[in-house]
């Protein structure tokens, strides 16, 4: 079990890449704390699995140090690490049984055979697969495959960190729920960092305790699933996390409020002032726009009304922009109405970024 | 990579860390590379050596072939090359071995293509049993079958005609060509079949316009693998032919004359039915091995 | 992927049962027409039943042209299947050197079986041949036409010469088949590379080999050519393997007889061979990691 510090890392896949400043990693300077669950989101390409093959051993960065607790392993290889890690396609070795599996780690480090046997014995019982115990393991299912991957890496008691790259990809929908939230238990039992990659906001929000987004290479934010909901660091988060995702609404400032398409919109007292020149956009997420009767808020035009099952979202128009709103499935929609905007969950952006508060 | 490298490097601040992270691990690449790079070279060196001896001795004369063990030519002549090219019973063995090959490829796979695709998409009445009894074609031993050919091919007066040694070959050809375009078309998802169809296109339009293109790459590698089992094989090829239709490879066997063996245009005549399967290979590379597998890589 | 139920499927197939029904059934009748019945020239025939199958399954001469292939056989898998592996493992995954590995390896399949008989029949001989000479030059007395044992390991070095490409070429399309994954959990579990080699990479290549094994087994039991032009089945009878045998018994001696039952005896031993492969072919693989990602 440890902290890992992620110091300043940034990682180009060759030197020719480094010297034109193309970088899959453009830095990440970050701390995983000791025991937390940590989710790295973003989407494909935006460096995620770079960073935990960084973690991992499997790549070295080309600039920075990982640091497990106060060591500096950024030179290790995978195995003198010690973590454990589980890919996108189960990896099990075909030939041996489940139990075989599950010992193979331990007997690679010469760990004494009758440890290998109780620890063994309890992996299996944890994760649930003591009656498929002497099977081979090629005739499991997926889930069960990816169950042995993880126990491999669990069985090893004195891991640094868990990483897992993708897992649910091969699993069956309705399997996903269930070996996600038997890793969640596991994570309690365990006490392990854990640091799990994902494109799936669902998957991630549910799993991690803290969530890392990246974009384009770099790390936009880190936050509980209510900080990203709530308060969006940046219009990527806001717009990636969510479904539908943050409305952003092109503005310029007057005083206290933002004017959208000649619309003025009152800005919480707490947002602090914005540097001349930047591009600002405000932000409020669809479950914070309600309808009012016409005259009574900010005029839009709706254009189509969607059914989700137990909402409803509103698709709208104010002057050019677009515009959602998530209503309550039971709320009668006139075919007219204004929009008002819960003002405390107005977020205001600068050149992307959000304007912090007072 | 050592902690001593970690150590070392982690000392140094950022950008001549890098430069060093990167140097490690090439360092560590290269020279893991060169190690194990011995195994092939050596392997391939193997391969190479009987080959560029047959080369070697193409280029000599019979005298230096003789009297002298020489690594390279010492007095490199054209001379058995020329034979070959202007004598027609020589380069006429070359034209007849393309004429069969090609026939045979072009029947063999045409016959194969609308078989594999009823073995891929369809099942019916005895298909396993037909699908193995093809196999056993390809596995049985030309051998066995020299001597019927050539009654059954002297009773259709066919001995001598490019022709029977195509429609010999067939024997292992067909089946080849079969397996091979069955694993590709397996390849090819059902749905745009169905697709196809429901766009309103008839199975011909279909199968010439869209399934052919798509499987384009299986019928180059089933044609090569057409060509090159027909090209190599001379047991049948010699037995079916006398003089009109004779390969190149039999006629070879006339290097041995009252005066001893031509080794110099024997060298040259072999060298010559090497270069076309070295020209062919090079377009298949990516898949030699899925065809000798009969298409079950 | 689920097949339809669809007789009419016949008629695709049609053009091939008719073309391989022409080139393997009708030569094939012909042979068992001879096979019972035996002649006193002027092409009259009486029949003979199982005459000729008594006197081939108890003749001398065939046992051991049998035993001899079965040892050639046994003895070239036994070279070409590790020295393949060997190479395929070292051989580059991917690059430029990859695809001039692969040409220049398939280069020996694809020269003409007399050919590499003469390839080899001349680089043996001692005094125009490179081996020949230089194993003569080494004091090491070499003769393939004249000592059994030296016309042994000429046909059989030239054997592995020409077809050891086509396990190596199996054994590494196995290979790059592996997903990264697998070497890199390797990695983390701390497996040393024999490890590597016996859990994953074997394994994984278990199929091609399979193939590989096979193919080698059936091409090396019907070997005529390669064989015949180095050493027309001598010295004696020393390199006279089935093949060789039989059309020295057809066409040398025209014993059509005996030959056909010999040659209906062979074709059911390679019969019974190619079932064990079909049934290979057809019933492995089933737990391929992409057969997943389509479940």
């Amino acid at each position: 079990m440890a902290r890992i510090r992620l110091d300043h890392i940034r990682h180009a896949y060759t030197p020719e890449l480094a010297k034109a400043d193309n970088y899959a990693l453009r830095e990440v300077d970050t701390t995983f704390a000791d025991g937390g669950a940590y989710a790295l989101l973003g989407p494909s390409g935006c460096g995620k699995t770079t960073l935990l093959n960084i973690i991992s051993g499997l790549l070295t960065p080309s600039n920075g140090h990982v640091r497990f607790d106060d060591t500096d392993v950024t030179m290790l290889t995978p195995e003198a690490r010690n973590i454990a890690q589980v890919f996108q396609f189960p990896v099990i070795y075909d030939t041996m049984t489940v139990r075989e599996n599950l010992a193979f780690p331990l007997k690679n480090r010469k760990v004494p055979a009758d440890e290998i046997q109780r620890r063994v014995a309890d992996m299996l019982r944890r994760i649930g697969l003591e009656k498929k115990a002497d099977r081979k393991a090629r005739g499991l299912t997926a889930d069960e495959k990816q169950k042995i991957s993880l126990g491999r890496g669990l069985v090893r008691s004195d891991v640094n960190a868990i990483l897992f790259d993708e897992p649910l990809t091969v699993i069956d929908p309705h399997m996903k729920w269930q070996l996600r939230s038997e890793l969640k238990q596991l994570h309690r039992e365990f006490q392990m960092t854990m640091v799990y990659v994902t494109h799936d906001q669902t998957e991630a929000l549910t799993f991690a305790d803290k969530v890392v987004v990246m974009y384009a290479g770099e790390v936009v934010q880190i936050g509980t699933p209510e900080e990203l909901f709530e308060r969006p660091q940046h219009t990527f988060v806001g717009y990636f996390i969510g479904s539908p995702g943050m409305n952003l609404l092109p503005c310029a400032l007057e005083g206290g409020a933002a004017v959208v398409s000649g619309q003025r919109i009152a800005l919480p007292a707490s947002i602090g002032p914005v540097a001349a020149g930047k591009t600002t956009e405000l932000g409020i997420r669809p479950e914070f726009v309600s309808l009012v009767p016409r005259g009574q808020g900010i005029p839009v035009q709706i254009d189509k009304v969607e059914d989700i099952g137990s909402e409803r979202i509103v698709r709208a128009r104010l002057g050019d922009t677009r515009l959602s709103a998530v209503l309550d499935e039971d709320r009668e929609i006139p075919a007219e109405a204004d929009v008002a905007f819960t003002q405390e969950q107005l977020n205001l952006y600068a050149d992307s970024w959000l304007v912090a508060r007072r | 990579m050592s902690d001593h490298v970690s150590m070392a490097a982690g000392g140094l601040p950022g950008e001549s860390r890098s430069e060093t992270a990167f140097r490690a691990r090439e360092r560590v690449k290269s020279g893991h590379f060169r190690a194990k790079a011995l195994i092939p070279i050596l392997y391939i060196l193997f391969l190479l050596v009987p080959i560029y001896w047959l080369v070697n001795m193409s280029f000599k004369t019979n005298g230096e072939i003789v009297s002298t063990m020489t690594l390279f030519p010492h007095n490199p002549t054209l001379k058995n090359y020329a034979t070959i090219f202007t004598d027609p019973s020589w380069y006429m063995g070359y034209v007849n071995s393309m004429i069969y090959v090609v026939m045979n490829m072009v029947i063999s796979v045409a016959a194969a293509l609308p078989a594999a695709y009823a073995f891929s998409r369809y099942r019916f009445l005895g298909d396993k049993h037909l699908f193995f009894w093809l196999l056993t074609n390809r596995m049985a031993p030309p051998a066995v079958f020299a001597l019927p050919f050539f009654q059954l091919y002297s009773a259709f007066g066919l001995i001598d005609t490019h022709i029977a040694v195509a429609l010999a070959h067939c024997l292992f050809n067909v089946p080849l060509a079969v397996w091979i375009l069955e694993g590709f078309m397996s390849g090819v998802p059902k749905e745009i079949d169905e697709t196809a169809y429901i766009d309103g296109y008839s199975f011909p339009k279909f199968f010439f316009k869209i399934f052919m293109p798509l499987i384009a790459s299986g019928i180059g590698v089933a044609a090569f693998f057409c060509f090159m089992f027909s090209w190599v094989e001379l047991l049948l090829a010699r037995t079916l032919t006398v003089t009109d239709a004779k390969p190149i490879a039999a006629i070879m066997t006339r290097t041995v004359s009252a005066a001893g063996i031509d080794w110099g245009l024997l060298a040259a005549a072999g060298v010559l039915t090497i270069i076309p399967g070295a020209i062919v290979i090079w377009f298949v590379r990516n898949y030699i091995a899925k065809g000798f597998a009969l298409g079950r890589v | 992927m689920e097949k339809t139920w669809n007789n009419k499927a016949w008629f695709f197939v049609l053009p091939v049962l008719l073309l391989v029904a022409f080139s393997a059934v009708i030569p094939l009748m012909t042979v068992v027409n001879y096979s019972v019945q035996d002649t006193f020239g002027n092409n009259q025939f009486f029949w003979n039943g199982t005459e000729w199958f008594k006197e081939i399954l108890t003749s001398e001469r065939f046992h051991d042209s049998l035993i001899r292939n079965l040892i050639f056989s046994g003895l070239i898998l036994a070279i070409e299947i590790p020295l393949g592996i060997i190479v395929a493992l070292a051989m580059p995954k991917k690059g430029f050197w990859v695809s001039v590995c692969l040409v220049l390896m398939a280069l020996p399949l694809l020269i003409p079986w007399n050919v590499v008989g003469t390839i080899w029949q001349v680089f043996g001989r001692t005094d125009i041949g490179l081996l020949g000479y230089t194993v003569d030059a080494l004091g090491i007395d070499y003769n393939y036409v004249a000592d059994p044992f030296a016309a042994w390991v000429t046909v059989i070095v030239m054997d592995v010469w020409h077809w050891t490409s086509l396990v190596v070429l199996l054994c590494y399309a196995g290979l790059v088949s592996i997903p990264d994954a697998y070497y890199q959990a390797a990695k983390i579990d701390g497996a040393s590379r024999w490890a590597v080699f016996r859990y994953i990479q074997l394994p994984k290549m278990g199929r091609v080999l399979l193939i590989a094994v096979l193919l080698r087994f059936m091409d090396s039991f019907m070997i005529y050519t390669e064989p015949f032009v180095v050493t027309g089945g001598g010295p004696g009878n020393s390199t006279t393997f089935l093949s060789i045998d039989l059309v020295k018994l057809a066409i040398g001696q025209f014993n059509l007889g005996e030959a056909a039952a010999m040659s209906l005896v062979y074709f059911l031993i390679i019969l019974a061979l190619s079932w064990v492969f079909y049934t290979v072919m057809t019933n492995a693989g089933t737990d391929k990691p992409v057969k997943e990602i389509s479940e």
